[in-house]
């Protein structure tokens, strides 16, 4: 069972709908959201792990802030 | 307790970038921004924005900023520098600006060794007029003036501006990198660095060129327009440090 070590959070006003992030992220906790932005955007949504199998856990690895271009994203680790 | 471990660089303003979704550039100011902070030299930093999509660029740097005219940014930099030589200048150019109509000011400075970094983004068309052909666009690629593909008897090859500058005595750092995936995006970053830090140590002319993604005007997916470098331009224009002379900075 993997640690959960980290999390992001996604500004939705910022987010252009890119998806680069969710083709970044290695362990797939990114989806996109179902309600629009104020821009007309599907914004990219952070899914909380699952906390009971513990298999998809944020490790805080930063892959999906880097490629963001509009800086959506923050990253915390423990 | 949780720390966060990424944001928001210092050198960029909180306000939202007008690039369209997965647009290179603002990666790319993003670590410009990033390389300038480590550095800790934003204080005394100026740009030269270019006339293109980045033409807005000091609405986002929170550094003195210029504004060149079209393929003046190499020529602009030269004159900002040579006035204030202890600030460190960059210019931020197109490859419509820097490759098509700025050739001269461009070459003639770095022949010159002139002791600036010039950021050159490869995106193969002109992005803010709406993807028209550029001396960079690639043999066989669609766009608004070449419908049916850059035809090599019609419109020429695509321009290898790096590998030019690299052959000009003054020049002394040309890498090609890339902003297509987060090791390209690593890559760039540590590219941007070395050129900085090659102007810091007052060694001459350091160039980064970085190709980058025009999802809207490729008429692609941002994800299909990485993928699109990592197949298909960078067969053209291959990712590699292109000119070295510098040797290892601290």
């Amino acid at each position: 069972m993997a640690k959960k070590e980290g999390l992001i959070v996604i500004d939705r006003e910022l987010c252009k709908g890119c998806y680069l992030c969710i083709a970044a992220c290695p362990n797939k906790l990114i989806i996109i959201s179902d309600e629009l932005n104020q821009m007309g955007y599907y914004p990219a949504e952070y899914t909380e792990a699952d906390s009971r199998t513990g298999d998809r856990v944020c490790n805080g690895c930063a892959t999906c802030a880097l490629v963001c271009p509009d800086l959506a994203i923050e990253v915390y680790r423990e | 307790m949780a720390k966060k471990i990424f944001q928001r660089p210092k050198y960029l303003k909180k306000a939202v970038f007008h690039y369209c979704p997965g647009c290179g550039h603002s990666i790319l100011h993003r670590l410009v921004a990033e390389v300038l902070e480590e550095l800790d030299i934003g204080e005394r930093t100026i740009g030269i924005p270019p006339a293109g999509c980045a033409v807005l660029a000091y609405n986002y740097f929170d550094v003195d900023m210029g504004e060149a005219p079209h393929g003046r940014g190499a020529a602009v930099a030269t004159g900002v520098k040579r006035t204030l030589p202890d600030r460190i200048v960059f210019s931020y150019q197109g490859d419509g600006d820097i490759a098509a109509i700025g050739t001269a000011e461009t070459i003639h400075a770095a022949n010159r060794g002139e002791n600036i970094t010039v950021i050159f983004v490869n995106n193969g068309c002109y992005g803010m007029t709406g993807g028209q052909m550029a001396p960079t666009t690639l043999i066989g690629q669609n766009s608004t003036t070449t419908p049916g593909g850059r035809d090599v008897k019609r419109d020429a090859a695509p321009i290898d501006l790096s590998e030019m500058l690299a052959i000009a005595r003054g020049s002394v750092y040309i890498e090609r990198t890339a902003i297509s995936s987060p090791k390209n995006i690593r890559r760039t970053k540590r590219a941007l660095t070395k050129a900085f830090k090659t102007q810091m140590a007052g060694l001459g002319f350091s160039l980064i060129e970085v190709l980058s993604p025009c999802p809207v005007n490729w008429k692609m997916s941002p994800v299909d327009a990485a993928k699109w470098i990592d197949d298909t331009m960078t067969q053209t224009f291959p990712l590699k440090v292109i000119k070295d002379e510098v040797g290892k900075l601290d």
